[in-house]
């Protein structure tokens, strides 16, 4: 066994020297594996970052009811009613003001974008007193609270990034109605970073909804009561609803797009990857052309075939390695924390996120292009392996 | 190194040996029911016009290849019998190569090329050094051991290709045309050197040459012509 490792060690050392001789073909197929690496985080990170702004960590004691039969909160309807026997339901924590639960509804605005000028549908959100308080990672960074019954908005950090004239002082002409802006809050990233918050009442004044909202969001009073609260409500014969985790619920509204970007991403990746596999192949293939008599005097010497193998495909591996690390690091330095904004086509509305380079990211393109070096490597390796030593002995 | 030559019994038999290629639809026969036997301790020259077969002939003593009928045997071991794992180990434990263009790896010194054999050995790292010195010192290269091929006349190259064909002390050495590429003065210079090995070593050798001045230092000659051994120059 240490024979044979002297001799895996040995044939790679030699192949490894050889490589300042053929420096072009080398550094042409490291750069396609990083080029395939930066792609393919890159187009992921997106995917990523948009996961994460829909997300909400920690929300497993937060539920939210809709409409029976409602995919998302435009589409549903409740009664101020219906949220009453909502926050009967046992299950729902309390405080001193009472239920932990605030009734909402949702219309969209339009607002222009910072970056170019033009109009983005945007969420607005109607929240009640304990609407803060339900979601609990709701923090104000800038100004304050709107005060209930006043045409007062709070903007979440990642609208405020994302769209002009929404600054804490300014106000928002949005039809008959003058809003005034005067705070700015953070919800740890998830979406309601990218909507516009007012007091329930007063938007259902303003857009004619009476005394409907679309949804109730309730704090429960622990992630276990969930099963009891849905239970209640979905056996409740005065109600018609359907009640989910917040997480599972955000989590399922950004599947569209996260599906399409992840697809589209591996795809792209995919058909790189597959030039940059050639490019490999090449530069393995007329490494081992160009060492075709030293391989070969090494086989006569007694060196195995196996060993050949291995080393060459050692080599490709190498190569892939540290295409894929320069990639990689690229990617990151490049598109990490990159803030962007796009539409979110099942709400209809504009998500403000940033790219996220997670480490699951980076091990998976590490994964993509060892894959690459691996295959780019294996079949040089059989045909070095395979090679008449007798007339490979006599190659020029 | 064997100090003592050894002239007894039959080292190399080549029995009955056929070699045909297929290249298409053509077959070619380069050897054809070839019969040689190789004493112990003989140098041995193997001359014939180009595409004669020489260097078929010294690929399938070697184990580089094998016969399409016939055997070889190498000190009573048929190694055609042989698999290619089982080639490959016995190549390194008992035949040196001497290449015509010397075959050196160019990114490594002399003394790593000629530690090369020994790393297919259990030799500790002392001990392979150690073979490696008196290699070098046979061949009158103790004084080069860090240079790399192409800091080396072709004459010091070829030593430093005999140096790695003796490290192991093999049972033969096989030598292909190893003056081919020499000046008249680097060439003789490599023969002083084979017939020393020879000599004073005990070393079994068979060289393939086209040059006559060179099997002159041989003790015997035989001459290939259309697949076929004489012991008389192909008129």
């Amino acid at each position: 066994m240490l024979n044979w490792l002297n001799q895996v060690f040995c044939v790679t050392l030699f192949n490894l020297r050889t490589i300042p001789e053929r420096k072009g073909a080398v550094t042409a197929a490291a750069v396609g594996i990083a080029g395939v690496v930066a792609v393919f985080v890159g187009v992921l990170s997106i995917a990523a970052g948009f996961r994460a702004a829909m997300s909400v960590k920690g929300a497993r004691d937060v539920a939210i009811v809709l409409r029976s039969g409602a995919d998302t909160e435009m589409t549903s309807g409740l009664s101020r009613e219906e949220t009453r026997l909502v926050a009967d339901t046992p299950g729902v924590a309390r405080n001193a003001d009472g239920p932990l639960l605030s009734a909402e509804l949702f219309v969209i605005i339009n607002l222009p974008k910072r970056a170019t000028g033009t109009d983005a549908n945007v969420p607005f959100r109607g929240v009640e007193k304990a609407g803060l308080a339900v979601r609990g990672d709701i923090k104000i960074v800038k100004g304050r609270r709107f005060e209930p019954g006043k045409n007062e908005v709070i903007v979440g950090t990642g609208a405020a990034r994302a769209f002009a004239g929404v600054d804490v002082g300014e106000t928002i002409r949005l039809g008959q109605n003058v809003w005034q802006v005067v705070g700015q809050f953070a919800g740890g990233g998830g979406s309601a970073e990218s909507e516009l918050w007012t007091d329930a009442v007063v938007l259902q004044g303003a857009y004619g909804r009476g005394d409907s909202f679309q949804s109730v969001y309730a704090r429960l009073t622990s992630a276990r009561a969930f099963d009891e609260f849905k239970r209640a409500l979905t056996s409740n014969p005065r109600l018609k609803v359907k009640v989910e985790r917040q997480g599972d619920f955000l989590a399922e509204q950004s599947s569209m797009l996260t599906t399409f970007i992840e697809n589209f991403g591996v795809f792209i990746a995919a058909m790189m990857a597959l030039g940059a596999l050639f490019g490999a192949l090449n530069t393995m293939y007329s490494g081992i052309a160009a060492r075709t008599r030293e391989i070969a005097t090494l086989r006569a010497l007694g060196f195995g075939a196996g060993p050949v193998v291995i080393s060459v495909m050692l080599e490709s591996l190498a190569l892939a390695l540290v295409g894929g690390t320069v990639g990689a690091l690229a990617a990151y330095l490049a598109f990490d924390g990159y803030k962007a904004a796009t539409i979110n086509w099942q709400t209809f509305s504009q998500i403000a996120f940033a790219f996220a380079v997670t480490p699951e990211l980076l091990v998976s393109a590490i994964l993509w292009a060892v894959t690459i070096g691996l295959i780019g490597g294996l079949f040089p390796a059989i045909r070095a392996a395979r090679m008449p030593i007798a007339a490979a002995l006599r190659e020029l | 190194m064997n100090e003592q030559p050894q002239k007894n019994g039959v080292l190399v038999d080549v029995d009955g040996v056929e070699k045909v290629f297929h290249r298409g639809s053509e077959d070619i026969h380069v050897l054809s029911d070839l019969h040689l036997k190789v004493p112990q301790g003989e140098f041995l020259a193997l001359m014939g016009p180009s595409g004669s077969g020489k260097s078929t002939l010294l690929n399938l003593i070697g184990g580089l290849d094998r016969p399409t009928r016939g055997s070889v045997s190498i000190a009573g071991e048929h190694v055609n019998e042989l698999s290619d794992r089982q080639l490959a180990a016995w190549r390194a434990r008992h035949i040196g190569f001497v290449f015509q263009l010397y075959n050196l790896l160019p990114v490594l010194t002399a003394e790593r090329n000629v530690e090369l054999p020994l790393l297919l050995t259990h030799l500790s790292k002392a001990e392979r050094k150690q073979h490696v010195a008196t290699a070098l010192g046979v061949v009158g290269l103790s004084h080069r051991t860090k240079h790399h091929p192409r800091q080396l006349s072709g004459g010091e190259q070829q030593r430093v290709g005999i140096a790695r064909a003796i490290v192991t002390d093999p049972t033969l050495l096989l030598c292909d045309e190893p003056t081919g590429d020499l000046d008249r003065k680097a060439g003789d210079e490599i023969l002083d050197l084979l017939q020393a090995l020879n000599r004073q070593h005990g070393k079994t050798i068979i060289m393939v040459t086209h040059d006559p001045h060179a099997s002159a230092r041989a003790g015997r000659t035989v001459y290939l012509n259309k697949g076929q051994l004489s012991d008389e120059p192909v008129k």
